[in-house]
């Protein structure tokens, strides 16, 4: 059995998803300047900044995964300014309501979380997959990493397939036509370029499974 | 009476969709304006903050309800999100309108004015979207 997965690695989850979108954000507004309106890279940029500033105080995120969820969601949907905010507001405000008071999880407990935090992000944003959004990078890792759990991999062997699941899935997005958000206008002209949000949602199961399928080093760091 | 949530990218709008539709009505209408965000340097941007709605929402309350009025994109998904973060019995009396966001607020604060419910403010609102501008 693998080990749970502590609050620790969570927090540093999140530490690495707001350094790897800040890393990025020359590319995110470049993808978004082709099909949107060239803001996803600043949003998410202030709001990442805003998620690290929280994560210095440890009071203000709370002891358990339940409360550094609720704190990160309430700090995104106030700080993005576009529709990630709400979005990924949505997949953090599902994922905590699993994990209230507690301080640990098993990996089907994480998987679950992620489930949950999908069906948020479905139901704010109203999309399904191949519609070239966020859900083509999320779908795509839940599914992998409940594929895993079911196989009995470890945490680290199973946050890699959701990984390459989420590269695949964002990858596909350039190969898709918009209908939902800013891009739709675009009608056809929107194929050929991989979609911002997508690219932030692989950035966010990227991290994941950096900091969450490996414990040792989220233990040194 | 019921109140009124102006929800726009643009705090301007905001505001001055607020002051059009409270000049319309003889009676006054709870009325607020919620549009932009405010980066680290303390400025304006354009955008959306659900925590901005949600607050609206609190101070305007009423118990005959809100309706609340957006603009595009992410004002939806951020009055939405405001929603779910209410209490179930403050949201159950609170509306998103797909009214325009201009006309439909002229409207609904006539209506809202006359003392109409929630429901019918709005659906007043919304019938703004069938109406011609120029005839033809």
């Amino acid at each position: 059995m693998s080990q749970d997965i502590t609050l620790a690695q969570f927090r540093r989850w999140l530490s690495l998803f707001a350094e790897q979108v800040q890393e990025q954000v020359d590319l995110l507004t470049e993808l978004d300047a082709a099909i949107g309106d060239a803001d996803h890279g600043a949003n998410m940029q202030r709001g990442m900044r805003k998620v690290q500033e929280r994560l210095q105080d440890p009071t203000a995120t709370g002891g358990d995964i339940g409360s550094l969820f609720r704190s990160i969601a309430m700090t995104l949907i106030s700080t993005v300014g576009g529709a990630a905010g709400p979005l990924f507001g949505a997949f953090f405000l599902r994922a905590a309501k699993d994990v209230d008071g507690t301080d640990a999880v098993s990996l089907e407990q994480l998987a679950a979380m992620f489930r949950s935090g999908l069906e948020g992000v479905q139901q704010r944003g109203k999309a399904q997959i191949e519609e070239k959004t966020m859900i083509d990078a999320l779908q795509p890792a839940v599914e992998a990493l409940e594929a895993a759990v079911a196989e009995g991999l470890d945490a680290a062997a199973a946050l890699d397939r959701a990984l390459e699941a989420a590269r695949r899935g964002m990858l596909h997005t350039a190969e898709l036509q918009a209908s939902k958000g800013r891009a739709s206008y675009l009608g056809p002209r929107s194929i050929g370029h991989q979609d911002p949000g997508a690219t932030s949602a692989f950035y966010l199961i990227q991290s994941a499974a950096a900091a969450l399928g490996r414990q040792a080093q989220a233990e040194e760091s | 009476m019921i109140a009124l949530i102006i929800v726009s990218h643009c705090h301007d709008i905001a505001e001055g969709v607020c002051r059009l539709a409270g000049e319309m009505t003889q009676t006054p209408v709870p009325i607020a304006g919620v549009g932009g965000i405010v980066d680290e340097n303390g400025q304006r941007q354009i955008g959306t903050d659900a925590t901005a709605v949600l607050e609206a929402i609190e101070s305007c309350w009423r118990p005959a309800g809100v309706l609340i009025l957006v603009d595009l994109g992410s004002a939806i998904l951020s009055a939405e999100t405001a929603l779910e973060l209410l209490p179930d019995e403050q949201r159950e009396r609170c509306l998103i309108s797909n009214a325009p966001l201009v006309e439909g607020a002229v409207v609904a604060a006539l209506e809202a004015s006359l003392g109409h419910s929630l429901e019918d403010v709005n659906r007043a609102a919304e019938a703004v979207r069938n109406l011609d501008k120029v005839l033809r």
